[in-house]
């Protein structure tokens, strides 16, 4: 399946991974308008660091994904491609998925848990990947990335 | 390396502690909610100057290596660079426009609450700028004198008349790189036509027009700000104060004064000790009024006045969360907007009095010089009325306080170190040509939450007054080392090598010299001209054994500083880098090529201790230069009790 990979040697902080995702899920899914509408439009990224080196913080849509085992009420389920999916009508924002996500990539708006959802409403391409100005976001399969980072080595 | 604290200051930490059991929000917290900073804006490689852009270089070279108009790494960075060095230069400058504003009202006697203070000193500006003082009377010559000033700034050809206090040869170098100043204002408006888009696109001459401009600063508008400001108050003498935050008193009213200019605060201080607003206080039930400074405003006041200092710029807030500070009148430069959501959480009044500096959530008090005296009443009387409001409970001062001696100039001390009665530099000269001084060094600049607040300062200074190297300091960097109790005369016994402990003793001075606020960085230059005049050390300041530094800067105005002083010759040391390093073309021109242009270039380095070598293998460099003799305590173990 397609996901999203980064090579942390390039990501530079500069948050518009951030910026790009946040306007993707606005209503208006344009910047401009974006950040003037009623309901603010929350980024699935977040650019975060422990040491000094920046790097995206978002849901890996792990195989075992122990945020899908630990939801009581179904929210968070597997669809038939793999990707880790939340169901915002099912949500009763226990933050169990919160709790047993090892990576801290899932956040709350309101009521609700929140994370990546492979922008839904995209034919063939991500919000994220697509606005990284230093292509350190990747969309692909794990060994496509391998092969790009093998191609890369300096 | 050690941990990193958020400050080596007692008093900081103690009320970052209180901060965050109060929730309260500080310029730390707010820089770990910014961390990661963005990457382009760190490397300079972001160019916002025309709407082709934004346009953004990738520093991997993955993405595209030319902005939309064909702008490459070299070019973005150094208009970046230089639009810093003329935001910096205008700071200044404005600020010394002002005073030259004040000086010209009250020679018109347009204002009572100003006058000339120190006579000999108008008269030699005066006979310096041309302009006949015998036999006049001293307003006529201040009002002529305030008006050349004035021409200055907006001069469209010659030269800025304080350049040609630099060493001959120097003034020679720069009119041969065509570096010398024109007119202040000139050079800063020239910087935003050369970076706006498709004008210059060349990084060497954009630097060049860059050092130009940072040179109408320091030998214009810094210089006026300084030399007008002790024509107007008073050139500073030393004399003894306090700093830190436990200043601030229980039982006084607290008037806290923030910000860069002398002009309000110096009428401040007189309207503090107005009887009928200390009878006041009484009434309120303070037992008097309290003033203390913050930043430059607090060093132009205690070098004159020794009003004491609470504290440099990253304690702006604290000082407000101390719960005791009754009134903050602030004015130009540096003054957080986050001030008043502070003063939200305490009774403390924020009070705005620039025309040209607005704060949302501050009462507006519009200073004007023509009624200064009754505005300053005006201010401290609502200081006096506020005081009741103070929560006791919410009350907690820091018991951090230490004593220094400031107010040296180019003037005063280093003539002290000839007697009252034979006053040369002669004794400062010989003192490095035996050796027993190895050089001098400036550390001036900010704080900033990148770096331990006061860490850097003071750690350099003392790595460098061990090796006996004499060290100067301005702006923040002052206030930090005061408060580390560098500032005390007995410092030199504790920290100083043998050599500089040898001259302290024999003067009397501390081994670290409070030389003023950041425009009186102006007085650092005029005395490195005294010291070249002087003889024995070379004739230009390139050829001086010295060096400068700012570990710890983050403002414009620092950039400004930065630049004037290489481009005078003065090797210069940066804590954090100039936002340019995505550009290896620019990096190479500013840390190495410049040197064989000016004399001077520029280091970055983060230790202060890594630096402070840096800077001492600089001096030793040029001591070689000039066949001195080794340096006489070279070997000899550094007391340290």
């Amino acid at each position: 399946m397609e996901k999203i990979f980064c090579d942390i040697r390039k990501c530079l902080g500069c948050k518009s991974c951030e910026i790009a995702c946040a306007v993707e899920h606005s209503e208006s899914k344009n910047m401009f308008k974006s950040i003037r509408e009623e309901k603010k439009s929350r980024q699935r990224v977040v650019v975060r660091s422990t040491t000094k080196e920046p790097f995206p913080l978002r849901c890996h849509h792990c195989e075992e994904a122990l945020c899908v085992q630990a939801c009581m009420s179904g929210a968070m389920y597997k669809d038939e491609r793999g990707v880790t999916r939340h169901d915002p009508e099912k949500c009763v924002g226990c933050w169990m998925c919160i709790m047993v996500c090892p990576f801290g990539a899932i956040s709350r708006q309101e009521n609700l848990a929140l994370k990546c959802d492979l922008c839904p409403d995209r034919e063939d391409s991500f919000a994220c990947v697509e606005a990284c100005p230093t292509q350190a976001l990747f969309a692909g399969s794990w060994e496509e990335f391998k092969e790009k980072l093998g191609q890369e080595k300096r | 390396m050690r941990e990193k604290e958020k400050s080596i200051d007692k008093a900081s930490q103690e009320l970052l502690e209180i901060a965050e059991k109060e929730g309260i929000d500080t310029a730390w917290d707010r820089y770990e909610a910014m961390v990661p900073q963005c990457g382009f804006g760190e490397l300079g490689l972001c160019c916002r100057n025309c709407l082709l852009g934004p346009c953004r270089i990738d520093p991997f070279e993955q993405g595209p290596q030319k902005g939309v108009c064909g702008a490459t790494a070299e070019i973005i960075a150094a208009r970046n660079l230089i639009r810093m060095i003329a935001a910096g230069a205008s700071a200044h400058s404005d600020h010394g426009r002002d005073v030259a504003h004040t000086l010209l009202s009250a020679a018109q006697g347009k204002t009572k609450g100003y006058g000339v203070k120190d006579e000999e000193k108008l008269v030699s500006i005066a006979n310096e700028l041309g302009i006949k003082t015998n036999g006049r009377d001293k307003k006529e010559i201040a009002m002529e004198v305030a008006e050349k000033v004035f021409s200055e700034f907006g001069q469209q050809h010659g030269e800025l008349q304080f350049s040609h206090r630099a060493p001959r040869k120097r003034q020679a170098l720069w009119r041969k790189l065509g570096i010398m100043p024109r007119g202040i204002d000139r050079e800063i408006v020239e910087v935003m036509h050369r970076t706006s888009i498709g004008v210059d696109n060349n990084c060497e001459s954009l630097i060049t027009h860059g050092m130009r401009t940072a040179l109408g600063d320091g030998w214009g508008g810094s210089m006026i700000a300084t030399e007008l400001s002790d024509v107007l108050f008073g050139t500073p003498r030393p004399i003894r104060a306090r700093v830190n935050l436990g200043v601030l008193k229980e039982d006084e009213v607290n008037l806290v004064v923030h910000g860069h200019e002398p002009t309000l605060s110096d009428v401040i201080v007189t309207a503090s000790q107005d009887p009928q607003l200390i009878e006041l206080a009484r009434k309120n039930g303070a037992k008097g009024i309290n003033l203390a400074g913050i930043c430059c405003t607090a060093n132009e006041i205690l070098m004159r006045h020794g009003i004491p200092i609470a504290g440099n710029f990253l304690q702006q807030e604290l000082a407000i969360a101390t719960g005791a500070v009754d009134l903050m009148l602030v004015d130009v430069q540096c003054i957080m907007p986050a001030l008043s959501s502070v003063a939200k959480c305490f009774h403390t009044k924020l009070v705005s009095t620039s025309p040209k500096a607005k704060f949302p959530g501050a009462e507006h008090v519009e200073f004007k010089e023509e009624e200064a005296l009754s505005i300053a009443k005006k201010i401290v009387g609502m200081a006096v009325e506020n005081f009741k409001n103070r929560v006791k409970e919410k009350v907690n001062i820091p018991d951090e306080k230490m004593d220094l001696v400031a107010g040296f100039t180019a003037e005063s001390v280093f003539r002290f170190l000839g007697g009252k009665y034979r006053a040369t530099y002669r004794p400062l000269n010989d003192a490095i040509i035996n050796g027993r001084l190895r050089g001098a060094a400036g550390i001036v600049g900010c704080n900033n939450p990148k770096i331990e607040q006061d860490w850097g300062h003071v750690e350099m200074a003392k790595e460098l007054i061990k090796n006996d190297v004499l060290v100067v300091v301005t702006g923040c960097s002052a206030i930090a080392n005061a408060k580390a109790g560098l500032l005390k005369p007995e410092a030199a016994f504790q920290y100083a090598g043998k050599g500089l402990q040898e001259i302290c003793e024999a003067v009397g001075v501390p081994p670290v010299l409070h030389v003023g606020s950041c425009v009186d960085n102006s007085r650092i230059l005029i005395t490195l001209c005294n010291v070249v005049a002087e003889g024995g050390l070379g004739d230009d300041i390139s050829d001086l054994p010295v060096a400068g530094a700012a570990p710890e800067w983050m403002s414009e105005k620092a950039v400004a500083i930065a630049f004037y002083f290489v481009a005078s010759g003065v090797f210069t040391v940066l804590g954090n880098p100039f936002p340019i390093l995505g550009s290896r073309e620019v990096t190479d021109l500013l840390t190495r090529r410049l040197e064989e242009v000016v004399g001077a270039n520029f280091a970055f380095e983060s230790d202060p201790i890594k630096a402070a070598r840096l800077m001492i293998d600089h001096i030793d460099g040029k001591r070689e230069a000039l066949k001195l003799r080794p340096v006489m305590y070279e070997k000899e173990e550094v007391m340290v009790k």
